[in-house]
């Protein structure tokens, strides 16, 4: 039910972002993350956007474990 | 994809589950982290992460299946609601399991109306293109999934849709994880929290548990780095006798979590006491939609009263949801239970530990019988 996969925003219309899941187009609500950008890699859940995925804390952590 | 291969690079996690290897030594007794989440539950036998770890550090399953830990009770009325003629939405894993007496899709067969959906936006178009149906959306599931439920109830008021309606069954996890951190049976030294439940609540709604029972908790990713590193905190903080809350998965968790989800809802719903499968009914852990909305409280509105004879399948589901003992320690494991034939809730979801490890344990269960065969 939940992706844990993130996934890439490719367009907006409104409340709804098109999303593309193993070379299908997703439909998604974005009315729990209405700040999302097209481009942002997002996680989705049961047909909604949930969060966003923050690429500078991922590369935080890369930093923190290549020390 | 991005944010895949980094997080499952093999030098990377060797070099972790070294640290964890080095880390347990220094402890000189046996750990038990417990996840609760059916997500972290698939990963950490998929990707082979038990075996990385060494004897005295065990990982226990928890209650992370909503659909599992719904009660028969809770079918059983949306059975009822099914032979009175309503249309039933609801997500797919709920359609097999078990009530006491049927199942959904039995029901279904049976000319009941059952349709399965994959949001809860396409349950409100449902209701909005069938003005004559009665339509109900079952809402099971925990923190991640009921600000989507709630999404659904303030839209279909705002458009003024009259004929949808929710069967709400949400539970909260953290009320759970106190009741399990207090059960003396089960023994938990520190917690693997539920990845996409904090997205939403944020990993500061666990800090109770590390505060009043001194239990260490980790929010973690799904990827093998990620869960193999959320294990090396928890135990760090172990061996150091600390107890806090540690967040590994800030990616995509925030300390306070998606405010908007959690303002939605708590605009259409309020804690309240819940049952769950196993573990009783917990207070303030269930999700009841508030007055101002109780047009779409399908139980306010056609109330239907149950009664749930106990059935005794030999299931031991509930003692599987408190980790108190490994699906391959029923009876019933395999043979006759399995996912074609489920006797229980756990084999049904591809949540539940029982499916989990039908799907990557078996091999090693045969192997292990072979194994003590060989040696008798
Ligand atoms: S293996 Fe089947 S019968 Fe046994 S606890 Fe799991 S779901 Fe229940």
């Amino acid at each position: 039910m939940c992706l844990a996969i993130p996934v890439k925003l490719t367009s907006i219309e409104g409340n709804i972002g098109w999303v593309e899941i193993g070379g299908i187009k997703r439909k998604v609500s974005l009315v729990l993350l209405p700040d999302a950008q097209v481009g942002d890699y997002i996680l989705i859940h049961a047909g909604f956007a949930i969060s966003k995925v923050e690429e500078k804390e991922a590369q935080e952590l890369f930093d923190l474990l290549n020390i | 994809m991005k944010y895949i291969s980094e997080f499952r690079e093999q030098r990377l996690t060797e070099r972790i589950a070294k640290r964890i290897v080095d880390i347990a030594k220094r402890i000189d007794r046996e750990v038990k982290l417990m996840q609760v989440c059916g997500t972290h539950g698939m990963a950490i036998l998929r990707y082979g992460i038990v075996d990385l770890l060494p004897p005295n550090v065990k990982i226990i399953s928890g209650p992370g299946c909503p659909v599992c830990v719904t009660p028969d009770n809770y079918i059983d009325k949306a059975i009822a609601y099914i032979r009175q003629g309503f249309l039933i939405t609801t997500f797919g894993d709920m359609v097999r399991v078990p009530g006491s007496e049927s199942t959904l899709l039995q029901e279904k067969s049976k000319g009941g109306k059952v349709k399965v959906v994959y949001s809860t936006m396409e349950a409100l178009n449902l209701a909005r293109s069938l003005p004559e149906e009665r339509v109900i959306f079952l809402g099971i599931g925990f923190e991640t999934t009921a600000p989507t439920i709630a999404a659904s109830i303030s839209m279909a008021k705002e458009e003024g849709i009259n004929n949808y309606m929710i069967l709400s069954g949400h539970k909260l996890i953290p009320p759970a994880m106190r009741a399990l951190v207090e059960d003396e049976e089960i023994a938990i030294d520190g917690f693997i929290c539920p990845g996409h439940v904090s997205v939403i609540t944020g990993s500061r709604v666990y800090e109770f548990i590390a505060r009043d029972y001194h239990v260490p908790c980790v929010v973690t990713g799904f990827e093998p780095v990620d869960i193999l590193l959320g294990i090396s905190f928890l135990l760090l903080q172990i061996q150091k006798n600390e107890a806090r809350v540690e967040n590994e998965y800030g990616r995509v968790v925030s300390s306070d979590g998606n405010l908007i989800a959690k303002s939605i809802m708590n605009k259409v719903f309020i804690p309240g006491p819940s049952e769950w499968r196993g573990m009783g009914v917990i207070e303030n852990s269930g999700l009841v939609i508030r007055k101002e909305y109780s047009a779409y409280d399908v139980e306010t509105r056609y109330p239907v009263e149950v009664t749930s004879p106990k059935v005794d399948r030999g299931c031991r589901c509930g003692d599987v949801l408190r980790g108190l003992i490994e699906p391959p320690d029923c009876p019933l494991f395999n043979d006759p239970c399995n996912p074609s034939h489920p006797v229980g809730p756990c084999m049904v979801s591809v949540e539940g530990t029982c499916n989990i490890y039908y799907r990557f344990w078996s091999g090693r269960v045969n192997r292990k019988i072979k194994i003590s065969g060989k040696t008798d």
